[in-house]
């Protein structure tokens, strides 16, 4: 029985379809990476799966159980940090920690807290509020304070997206770190085809919205602990590679936004002096009736 | 500067000009008069067009000179207390300030847990919105007379004391009750999933998440909600005949001593803008956070 699982789920906002008919399953330590465009319904998706939001159709189950809410069971990493602006470190991290642990003394509370901290490498920023903190060292806290609920599932909501490559990949390095160290299970949303390949057993993209669903599953069999720099030479990595752009592309393309319209070409002067005119009968400039319609579209099938 | 035939976009402040040793000099010069010369000369005109006025057309009232030697005895020793209604002018002041920290602080007791009630339930804002907005506007002066019957029954009690209360706490409240819904209000609903995902329980909800978010906004209620209940003391006093600030300006003017008079309102208007300064010390400190 998969840990995770969505059967034909459908969620709209309003008027606009936002996903439509998605399947997913996720098993029990499994490290699953969900692809797609900006905008086409990633953070949806991961919210139906936290439990933030209801689908309007079809069933999320959690554990053969239908998720009827949030929980701390399934950790869920906020794509802009949510940090309490007003907690330091330690607190945003002993939030959970004590909310978890309730029966626990003080000492082994703060004794857990301290442990989540310097698993990000933090300990020496514990007593900063988030406003001190730079981007990485947010994201990093607000993955210890997801960490320290314990989860069965870590959902990662474009954990990485708004940090620079280097610091980009210090953390990703963590992330396949604390997943090979904990077995965890963990669906990790991206935008960036080689954070995925980096990191999970199975890569799966997501379609241009609106109406967006995931497209078939590419797994991806390469041997854990994978190294960044030797990687990309990996025939087997390449083959991927291809095969996972290649797969974005063509989903992309079911719903190329094309774009129709009358193009009328300016009223200019002179005219063909060359073409044989009536002077008897002219009806204003000749080429203001030349009305074209172009389609414009991206090119989707480029390999 | 030479701009006639080509637009220039040089500023005055711009480095430019600065570097011009008098013209330099000139801003440092212009800069003191910012803060220093140009209020005097604001004070100076006021002046004298008060002892214009009570030398032409405004008989009755005392000139400057008359209102300093009056009003002396009340500068020299503040705290002097010769009678009830004849004590120096910082004993008023301070009767004046107890009552008004009663009051205000019955008017936050109240205001911010009904200002949350209306943020977290549109129900009860849809129920309480309108008898709001209707009450809100009420003067003062309308208030003490409703406070003076509903505490006239009690046996044993100070009913000017409580009707004063009244109309402080109810007309300084609307303020903080508005500022704290709004706040409740905009509390994002990022740090509410973070209370969802974490399975806040709702008290840990309340002090750990909405409280903290919406400080800001109470201590801007607060603040308000504080001038407003200065404000409202004079009218209390008057109509009470309590001692204080506004009870000593009514009895002279009763008296018809009206040399004191102008000594009031500066008080009153020193002490207001003090109290505002200091909110908005504490209000700066709880936004940055
Ligand atoms: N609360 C909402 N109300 C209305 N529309 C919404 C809401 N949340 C999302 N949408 C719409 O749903 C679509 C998908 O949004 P979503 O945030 O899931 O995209 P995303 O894939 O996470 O994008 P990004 O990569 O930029 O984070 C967008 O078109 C957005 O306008
Ligand atoms: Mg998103």
């Amino acid at each position: 029985m998969p840990l995770l699982e969505l059967n034909q789920v459908c969620k709209r906002f309003g008027d606009a379809a936002v996903l439509h008919d998605v399947n997913l399953a996720v098993e029990e330590g499994e490290f699953v990476a969900i692809i797609g465009y900006s905008g086409s319904g990633k953070t949806t998706l991961v919210s139906i799966l936290a439990g933030l939001l209801a689908p309007d159709s079809g069933t999320a189950r959690f554990d053969g159980c239908p998720i009827s809410g949030p929980g701390p069971e399934r950790g869920l990493v906020f794509q802009n940090y949510s940090l309490l602006p007003w907690l330091t470190v330690e607190e945003n991290v002993a939030l959970a920690v004590d909310q978890l642990h309730p029966d626990w003394s003080a000492g082994e509370r703060s004794a857990c807290t301290d442990r989540y901290v310097s698993m990000v490498h933090l300990t020496a920023a514990r007593d900063k509020r988030p406003a001190e903190l730079s981007g990485g060292m947010r994201q990093r806290v607000s993955v210890a304070r997801t960490l320290a609920m314990n989860p069965r599932v870590l959902l990662l909501d474009e954990p990485l997206s708004a940090l620079d490559a280097l610091t980009r990949a210090t953390l990703q390095d963590e992330i396949a770190r604390l997943r090979r160290e904990q077995n965890q299970t963990v669906v990790l949303i991206t935008n960036d085809p080689d954070e995925a390949l980096l990191l999970a057993d199975r890569v799966i993209p997501l379609t241009r919205g609106p109406g967006a669903t995931l497209g078939p599953g590419i797994p991806i069999p390469l041997p854990h602990p994978r190294d960044r720099r030797t990687l990309p030479h990996d025939p087997a990595f390449q083959r991927l590679r291809r095969e996972v752009i290649a797969s974005l592309l063509s989903l992309g393309s079911r719903a190329t936004p094309t774009l129709t319209r009358d193009l009328i070409l300016p009223d200019l002067e002179p005219e063909d002096l060359g073409r044989p005119r009536s002077w008897s009968s002219r009806s204003g400039p000749l080429r203001r009736q030349e009305r074209r319609t172009v389609t414009l579209s991206t090119p989707a099938d480029a390999e | 500067m030479s701009s006639t035939s080509l637009p220039v976009t040089a500023t005055p402040g711009s480095p430019a000009s600065a570097s011009h040793p008098f013209r330099a000099g000139f801003q440092r010069w212009f800069s003191r008069l910012d803060w220093f010369v140009l209020p005097l000369a604001g004070a100076v005109a006021v002046l004298a067009l008060w002892y214009l006025s009570s030398a032409t057309w405004a008989k009755d009232l005392p000139n400057p000179t008359r209102t300093w030697i009056a009003s002396k005895p009340y500068i020299v020793e503040p705290f002097a207390k010769r009678g009830e209604l004849d004590q120096g002018i910082l004993r008023f002041t301070w009767l004046s300030l107890i009552l008004v920290a009663k009051g205000y602080a019955i008017a936050l007791v109240v205001g911010t847990p009904l200002g949350f009630l209306l943020g977290i339930s549109p129900l009860f804002t849809r129920a309480l919105d309108p008898i709001i907005q209707v009450l809100r506007p009420v003067s003062p002066l309308a208030w003490l007379p409703l406070g003076m019957i509903l505490f006239g029954g009690w046996k044993g009690a100070n009913v000017s004391e409580l009707a004063a209360l009244f109309t402080i706490a109810l007309c300084a409240m609307w303020p903080t009750v508005l500022n704290t819904a709004v706040g409740v209000r905009a509390i994002p609903q990022d740090y509410m999933n973070v209370a969802r995902v974490l399975k806040l329980s709702r008290w840990k909800t309340l002090t750990k998440v909405m409280i903290p978010a919406t400080l800001p906004y109470m201590f801007t209620g607060f603040r308000l909600s504080l001038g407003i209940a200065w404000l409202v003391i004079v009218a209390a006093e008057m109509l009470t005949g309590r001692p204080g600030i506004g009870g000593f300006l009514w009895q002279q003017y009763n008296a018809l001593i009206y040399e004191q008079i102008i000594l009031c309102i500066l008080t009153i208007g020193l002490v207001g803008f003090v109290l505002d300064r200091l909110m908005s010390v504490v209000e700066r400190r709880f936004r940055s956070v």
